[in-house]
């Protein structure tokens, strides 16, 4: 798995980079590409490990942009983790420095408002490519599927602090029962 | 600078305060952080008004990348400049990026224990349906609207993305122009 070596950090940086930019909505509209982009295309990692690398990443404290911390370590250690966070955050971390000075200039703009509406419907429709893709690695078996459901109904509906559902998630995945 | 940027409290913030606050926030986020910035920044420190926020954040949101990360450049820049930008940067990154090494590290270790599997199987099925509710109170106010053009423009990106697993860039280059000719289309009619 640790392909070491600086033919690898390069291409998770420049992976990586460029995603970012493309990351409309947020980072979880970005894990269809990051999917793709690890699993199918340069193999970095299993199916398995993605949902696992989700869950972990849904655990953590933190962005949930540190999925990709995760995979970076998978591909060439403690560098790559930080390679991969690195190249994740830092180039919209500088567009949107400039963009918010060049905006405090010219206060009466338009276009961000249209530009923003135009935008809510691609990034629920790719944070539900996200949903689809990560639901297919994840869930392997009807009761999988039917915890899937109960959470996704018991988020909606209630104000249960979302982790207490995660751990239960755990706590019936090491019993066995899913 | 423009009036509407002056934060709603005056003192200089030192970075050391800066780089703490974001590292608190951050922390204290599981499943998102978005809720716990709103806390610190607008009703703990009083450093921006409710207005000011929204509007920080509404322009994260547009931008592209983690909306979170755009807003603690944006916020730090606000408030300090450069060092500013970097000091929330760094804290909003810097600590969790360490747990979550720690934990990568242990997962390449033990990741093959038959049990660790079933628990983080288990974990990433909740996740899942976490993902689904977000998006399901995300979708509510587009459908309220009625939209037709709008929830199409949805559903196209959805297959193309995830059935078709076509590569985002392509899609987006696609989708974006279309669905800003829509919105303008759609709010000219309205008007």
């Amino acid at each position: 798995m640790n392909q070491t070596g600086s033919s690898s950090l390069w291409t998770v940086a420049w992976t990586f980079g460029v995603m970012s930019l493309f990351a409309v909505g947020g980072a979880n509209s970005a894990i269809p590409e990051i999917h793709r982009i690890a699993v199918d295309v340069n193999h970095w990692l299993t199916d398995k490990q993605f949902a696992d690398i989700f869950a972990i990443s849904q655990l953590s404290p933190g962005p949930n942009v540190l999925i990709v911390t995760l995979i970076g370590y998978q591909v060439a250690g403690i560098l790559g983790a930080l390679v991969a966070t690195l190249a994740m955050c830092g180039p919209t971390a500088v567009v949107a420095y400039y963009v918010s000075r060049l905006l405090a200039r010219s206060t009466h703009a338009t276009w961000p408002g249209i530009v923003q509406a135009a935008l809510v419907p691609l990034s629920i429709g790719l944070m539900s490519a996200s949903g689809l893709i990560v639901m297919i690695s994840a869930d392997t078996s009807i009761a999988a599927y039917s915890v899937t459901a109960v959470a996704a109904v018991l988020a909606f509906a209630t104000r249960l602090n979302p982790l207490w559902l995660l751990v239960a998630g755990g706590l019936l995945g090491f019993a066995g029962i899913l | 600078m423009d009036e509407r940027l002056v934060p709603a409290t005056r003192s200089p913030v030192g970075l050391g305060t800066l780089f703490l606050a974001f590292a608190k926030m951050s922390l204290a986020g599981f499943g998102g952080v978005l809720v716990w910035a709103r806390r610190a920044i607008v009703e703990q420190h009083r450093w921006m008004t409710p207005d000011e926020f929204n509007e920080t954040f509404a322009l994260c949101h547009f931008l592209p990348g983690p909306n979170i990360v755009n807003l603690s450049v944006v916020f730090g820049a606000r408030i300090r400049g450069i060092p500013g930008a970097i000091a929330a940067f760094a804290g909003l990154l810097g600590p969790p990026v360490l747990i979550v090494t720690l934990l990568a590290i242990l997962y390449a270790r033990y990741g093959d224990l038959e049990s660790l599997r079933r628990t983080l199987g288990g974990v990433s099925s909740v996740a899942v349906g976490l993902l689904f509710a977000v998006i399901a109170r995300m979708m509510l106010p587009l459908l309220k609207k009625r939209e037709p053009l709008s929830l199409l423009v949805l559903l196209a990106v959805f297959v193309a993305v995830g059935l078709m697993r076509w590569p985002l860039p392509t899609v987006l280059l696609v989708s974006i122009p279309v669905s800003i000719l829509l919105t303008v289309i759609i709010r000219r009619r309205a008007a």
